[in-house]
């Protein structure tokens, strides 16, 4: 069941990247269009209601209000205590900018989701939809009619109104609307490729399909939700550090109120607008303000990876993945089993033995059956064996005789099939079975080859070898997750002495062979006891199981509704080493999360020397010692400070929404890293960049 | 180099040389392992058979919680009982000391019950010989048990839910309890009532004797006989105190709890007599405080992360103490502008028998720990060194009290794994646990208590004083004054007890504004690191894998460094501009 689908899945490996990379192309940040839109979203973001969500940014708020009426203030009194006009002005301006700002971050990172979102929801407009009603007669009515269990007939050329599932028929569809992929692929009825999704086209044949979704329960209608911010929930990991921030905005709301009566007894006055200056500096307004912009982006990476995800809290937990389970073929291996040699035993020549290896697979659609032809195209003349298939008898597989082959109308008995089986016709016959090809098959199993043995008239004439091919750079990938410490394991349904060599080939780090369904299940289990956290990848209805039991389920696109509803992401690709993408993603979230909270923090250093000298300087000249960024005045001190907080959130957005760049080099080096490029970074960078602003600020002052 | 710093560095080396075996001590007196004090178990099940105690019963973070705010409770009652009632105690009175009133005997039982010691009587006129055994002596003991009890639950809860492998660590197992719903599982972490008797009788009561001793042979004094009449050269008569005080002043130390046995503390005479009992008790202050985190190491078997800790801390203690000794040497440049001689460094306020460096030393390290004993007037610091001790205090965490300062710690730990986890992208996990929402939340109300308590109660006492300048207690309005103040709260938030003095703190508004702050700030940040390590210990144990952050490595050493320095530091820079470095900058 596993394999099934992966004939397709090979095939467009290649494309699946050419389409990352499309992607990734026209990621170009601002748009003119998003960036209009987000703009205009950064305005009704400044409602109370909404800001109040952000618990950092909501003091801001509150404090920009309280800047305006100290300038109402002002105009009508005239009053000198609270410093200029213009001053107040122009600090007011900045507050309003840096809450902008801050909107600006998470509108923008919504409508990127958004764009992203409406051009899949355009698959799924309204379209007519034949409701197959319960006396056979066909309605028409809208796809938004349609409800769970609803069955509906779908015709050559027309649009798949709803996720669904077929319940009886064929047909080949085009999801490029979906997946970007061009090449149509086939679903029918029953089986593990039943599943269709709402705004595909079928292109050839008649399906009736079985609503499986209520309307706006989707996948798509989901993910569209939670790209678009609206159903976004808050992970637990989210809300820890939200905690934390708030921790830090009411110790500065300490800090900042608690001075007020140290300047009284000081016998200094300190100015709104410096207290209001001081606070918004103070506080992590960079993180604050970035935040969900942050997990937004990370969710719309997902989604641009074609990956579409039921949580975002399953994101974060890919990356904390510790075991990967993959299945051998179409991940690890291409596809199927390949013919690489013919080996020729009895005296017979070489090419008889090939053409007896090509006639017996004439009639084989398997792709291993097909591989035995490619292998020989160029050794064979066709069109003789074309003449020697006429009315011969072909002689299907059955799981009874696990062997296939042909009668040839010239009496000629050529079988193909494994050994136990063609060994066992021989035998029957009377024939010996030769030590020599025994050894031959030994030799070929334990090199990771399948050995398929062929016989004309119950006597042995060869062995056909079939090899996994491993695709190139698999082992690569499999390096890079050891080094983010994550384990991989390889499920195959082959014997563990092929299982064996293509795992040390691939460089896997363990393998469950002759693996049935539950064997995934147990080892799933066995390694969650151990506190690890596991994700697979799968399709079928028997995967369901154990994808609802890994702590990330990643299920194909083709695959059942079963293993959909089971898993917590469903791959648009049908890529199995998606989860690679998957787990990187999850981890740049937090990377993302927690650089630029340490380098918010991390910059109150350089703003308590550049505002608390200012605040004090005075009364007390002394203090002059502590302007170390020698700062041309109190005032300009104070509005390069507010003015560096400020436009270090519009600076940050682009980091915010790509992300940190995760790098598979172990922890410690990977916190030493980041710790010299956001902490030290995050202590250097407002040094430099208010005393910048603070020599063009004492320009015009 | 001199005598006096290589004075101080012998001091530092050899606590850190008899911290390594005391560590591993405790923490085979915390697992449950034979050590050589056994023979005091026979002694210690008639306490528990007596009181009706079942010492092997196992209990969950809640039920240690629950049993540590009881006793203290008890404690409580006794300590009023004493103090109000001493015109009664006879034969222990010899000097027919009063009963305290009510309000002053509730600071002093509030005082000593949290470790912190404040002491607004003087011993020598204000306790009865009865009050300073049963009440004073009595409560230094329990009151560092209870903080070395609470740790030790919190080592209990960090052990690896995973099986050492044989002969390596402890072999004590799990004990698990019913927990809610069915066949839910609750780790145990052992009781609490063991843990605090085996504090007392296994590790401070030995050291203890055996330091009393030390300090009698030098002349304290330990009798029970009245004050004793002398003549002095002058001809004058003078009343001298005595008493049971060798064994207090052993405790006072060991346990940080800083209580003097005579008003000047260590500065007196008999409480110290000479430079050899000055290092004895100088030591005595951070032994065990840096013992329990060798403990550490030994009791979960994984020395490198107790190294780890005991680098952060010592760094922080560094950054503290090298400044302090350096301004003190150095001398204050006021004073020499008098043209008074400032070579043997800045001597105001300081005993001649110590000298500047030993005295400088003394001061960060009672401020570092929650000690508070002095042996040198802090008000008579120069403004640097005044900042470090009350940067010590703010942090609370280098070394810190007893048992309470690896609590602190713990909390640091907590805020520095969660922001390094997500900077290495995983879901934050300690030794194996994950750290989520309900632990920040504890860890972070916590890191708020501290300067919520110090600025708060700083920013009311400026008020007050700014209103009315009158009102009497404040005798330096100056920044001086101002750290005057916020060296009190500071010192009662972090339970610490000695003061700056120049204050007039035996007032309402004083005694009523630290008493809160002292309740506050002892038992939350009990309540905390054991609801934390109790939550945690409840958690799915995660091994370690190559993408998990290790904690015992220098990068997290720095990490958590960068986490107090920024959290712990960077709320108090304001206040202390306005204090200390406002006074150092006009001096300097």
């Amino acid at each position: 069941m596993c394999f099934a689908f992966h004939v397709k899945t090979n095939e467009k490996w290649a494309n699946t990247n050419l389409l990352i990379k499309k992607m990734k192309n026209d990621n170009s940040l601002f748009q003119k269009q998003l960036a209009q839109e987000a703009l205009k979203q950064s305005f009704i973001k400044l409602n109370p209601k909404i800001m109040f969500r952000n618990s950092v940014m909501f003091t801001v708020e509150i404090g920009t209000v309280v800047m305006l009426l100290i300038i109402i203030y002002i105009a009508i009194s005239g009053d000198k205590n609270q410093g200029s006009l213009a001053y107040n002005i122009v600090v007011f301006i900045v507050l309003f900018l840096t809450l902008l700002f801050a909107n600006f971050a998470e509108a923008i990172a919504e409508a990127r989701g958004k764009a992203q979102a409406d051009s899949l929801r355009k698959t799924r407009e309204e379209t007519p939809a034949n409701l197959v009603l319960a006396n056979g007669t066909i309605q028409q009515i809208s796809s938004a009619q349609l409800k769970k269990d609803d069955i509906f007939l779908v015709r050559t050329g027309e649009l798949i109104p709803s996720d669904g599932e077929i319940i009886e028929g064929i047909a080949t569809i085009d999801e490029s609307a979906i997946t970007g992929e061009s090449a149509p692929v086939i679903r029918e009825a029953g089986g593990d490729r039943s599943s269709v999704t709402g705004g595909t086209k079928v292109l050839s044949d008649k399906i009736k399909v079985m609503v499986t979704v209520q309307p706006g329960e989707s996948f798509l209608d989901k993910m569209i939700a939670l790209v678009e911010g609206a159903s976004r929930q808050k992970t637990p990991n989210e809300i820890a550090l939200t905690i934390l921030l708030a921790g830090f905005t009411l110790v500065f709301i300490i800090v900042c109120i608690t001075l007020y009566p140290f300047a009284l007894y000081a016998k200094t006055t300190i100015t709104v607008a410096a207290f209001i200056s001081l606070f918004v500096c103070l506080i992590p307004t960079t993180i604050g303000g970035l935040l969900s912009a942050i997990g937004i982006a990370g969710m719309d990476r997902a989604l641009r990876a074609n990956v579409i995800t039921k949580s975002g809290r399953a994101v974060e937990t890919a990356g904390d993945i510790d075991v990967l389970l993959l299945d051998k073929t179409g991940t690890i291996t291409i596809g199927n089993r390949k013919a690489t040699n013919f080996h020729t035993f009895n005296g017979t020549s070489r090419q008889d033995f090939i053409n007896s290896a090509v006639l017996s697979s004439w009639d084989d659609e398997t792709p291993e059956g097909k591989s035995i032809i490619e292998l020989a195209k160029n050794q064979i003349d066709m069109q003789l064996l074309n003449k020697q298939v006429e009315s011969a008898k072909f002689i299907k597989f059955t799981a009874e005789t696990r062997s296939s082959g042909v009668d040839l109308k010239q009496g000629k008995r050529i079988r193909k099939g494994a050994l136990d089986s063609i060994k066992d016709i021989c035998q029957k016959a009377g024939n010996a079975f030769p030590e020599e090809v025994m050894d031959r098959v030994k030799q070929i199993s334990s090199n990771g080859g399948t050995p398929l043995v062929v016989s004309e008239n119950e006597v042995v004439v060869g062995v056909i070898e079939l090899q996994d091919i491993i695709k190139t750079g698999i082992k690569e990938r499999f390096e890079r997750l050891r080094k983010m410490g994550v384990k991989t394991v390889m499920v195959t349904g082959d014997n563990p002495m092929t299982a064996k060599y293509i795992a040390e080939k691939s460089g896997v780090d363990d393998f469950i062979a002759e693996a049935k369904p539950e064997d995934k299940m147990n080892y799933i289990k066995k390694e969650q006891q151990q506190g690890k956290l596991v994700a697979m990848m799968g399709d079928g209805t028997n995967d369901a199981p154990a994808l609802a039991q890994a702590d990330v389920g990643v299920a194909m696109n083709s695959g059942t509704q079963a293993a959909k509803e089971a898993s917590n992401m469903v791959d648009l690709d049908n890529d199995p080493t998606k989860l690679i993408e998957i787990v990187e993603i999850g981890k740049q979230l937090l990377m993302t999360r927690g650089t630029l909270t340490t380098f918010s923090i991390a910059n109150d250093v350089a703003k308590y020397f550049a505002i608390v000298p200012a605040l004090f300087i005075n009364a007390i000249p002394a203090l002059q010692a502590l302007n170390i960024m020698q700062l041309a005045s109190p005032e300009s001190a104070i509005l390069s400070a507010v003015i560096f907080n400020a436009i270090i959130i519009p600076m940050l957005i682009p980091l915010a929404i790509k992300g940190v760049a995760y790098k598979p080099i172990g922890a410690s080096a990977l916190l030493i890293r980041n710790l010299v490029i956001y902490g030290l970074g995050g202590v250097i960078v407002p040094f430099i960049g208010i005393k910048a602003i603070d020599m063009l600020v004492s320009f015009f002052m | 180099m001199n005598t006096e710093i290589l004075g101080i560095i012998f001091m530092f080396v050899a606590v850190v040389l008899l911290a390594i075996p005391l560590g591993k001590y405790i923490a085979r007196i915390y697992a449950g392992e034979s050590t050589w004090s056994d023979f005091m178990q026979p002694l210690e099940n008639l306490f528990f058979k007596i009181s009706g105690i079942d010492a092997r019963k196992e209990m969950t973070w809640k039920e240690h919680l629950l049993a540590l705010l009881t006793i203290n409770l008890l404690w409580f009652f006794w300590a009023m009982l004493l103090l109000m009632t001493q015109e009664f105690h006879g034969a222990l009175n010899p000097d027919g000391n009063p009963s305290m009133s009510p309000d002053l005997a509730f600071n002093t039982a509030i005082s000593f019950l949290v470790n912190c010691n404040l002491q607004h009587y003087s011993g020598e006129t204000g306790l009865s010989y009865l009050s300073q055994l049963a009440c004073m002596t009595f409560l230094q003991f329990v009151t560092a048990g209870t903080g070395m009890a609470a740790c030790a639950v919190v080592f209990n809860a960090m052990r690896p839910t995973q099986t050492l492998p044989q002969g390596e660590g402890l072999k004590t197992p799990f004990s698990y309890g019913e927990g809610e719903g069915v066949g839910a599982k609750i780790r145990l972490l052992g009781n609490f009532f063991n843990y605090f008797l085996k504090s007392c009788t296994r590790i401070l009561l030995p050291i203890s004797i055996v330091m009393a001793v030390l300090l009698a042979f030098n002349g304290t004094p330990m009798n029970f006989e009245g004050k004793a009449e002398i003549t002095t050269l002058e001809g004058i008569t003078q009343q001298i105190s005595r008493g049971p005080a060798a064994a207090m002043i052993a405790i006072k130390q060991l346990g940080t709890n800083g209580g003097g046995y005579f008003g000047v503390n260590s500065a007196h005479p008999l409480e110290n007599p000479n430079y050899f009992t000055n290092m004895v008790e100088c030591m005595a202050i951070f032994l065990i405080p840096i013992a329990m985190i060798f403990a550490l190491g030994n009791y979960l078997n994984s020395k490198k992360l107790a190294y780890t800790i005991f680098g952060v801390m010592t760094f922080g203690y560094l950054c503290l103490q090298i400044p302090a000794v350096y301004y003190e040497m150095s001398g204050n440049p006021a004073i020499a502008q008098m043209g008074i001689n400032q070579d043997f460094g800045s001597m105001e306020g300081k005993e001649i028998r110590f000298g500047s460096a030993a005295s400088a030393y003394w001061a960060i390290n009672t401020t570092v720990t929650s000690n508070g004993s002095v042996n040198a007037m802090h008000d008579s610091l120069t403004p640097m060194s005044g900042a470090m001790a009350l940067l010590g205090m703010m942090v609370n965490a280098f070394y810190g009290g007893v048992g309470v300062g690896f609590l602190n710690f713990y909390i640091f730990i907590i805020l520095a794994v969660f922001i390094s986890g997500l900077m290495v992208g995983r879901t934050p996990e300690f030794l194996g646990k994950k750290i989520e929402a309900s632990e920040i939340k504890i860890a972070v109300i916590i890191t708020l208590l501290h300067p919520f308590l110090i600025l708060t109660g700083t920013a009311l006492a400026s008020f007050v004083i700014a209103n009315d300048p009158s009102v009497g207690w404040l005798n330096n309005p100056s920044f001086h004054g101002f750290s005057e103040m916020l060296y009190e709260f500071t010192s009662s938030a972090a339970n610490n007890g000695s003061g700056f003095e120049g204050l007039g703190d035996n007032t309402p508004f004083w005694n009523i504004s630290t008493g809160i702050v002292l309740i506050l700030s002892r038992y939350l940040p009990i309540i905390a690191p054991l609801a934390i390590a109790g939550l945690l210990a409840r958690k799915k144990y995660i091994p370690a894998g190559a993408g998990t952050l290790q904690t015992d490595t220098l990068t997290f050493a720095v990490m958590v460094f960068a986490v107090i320095a920024i959290v712990a530091a960077l709320a108090f820079f304001p206040a202390l501009v306005l204090g200390p470095l406002a006074e150092y900058f006009i001096i300097y």
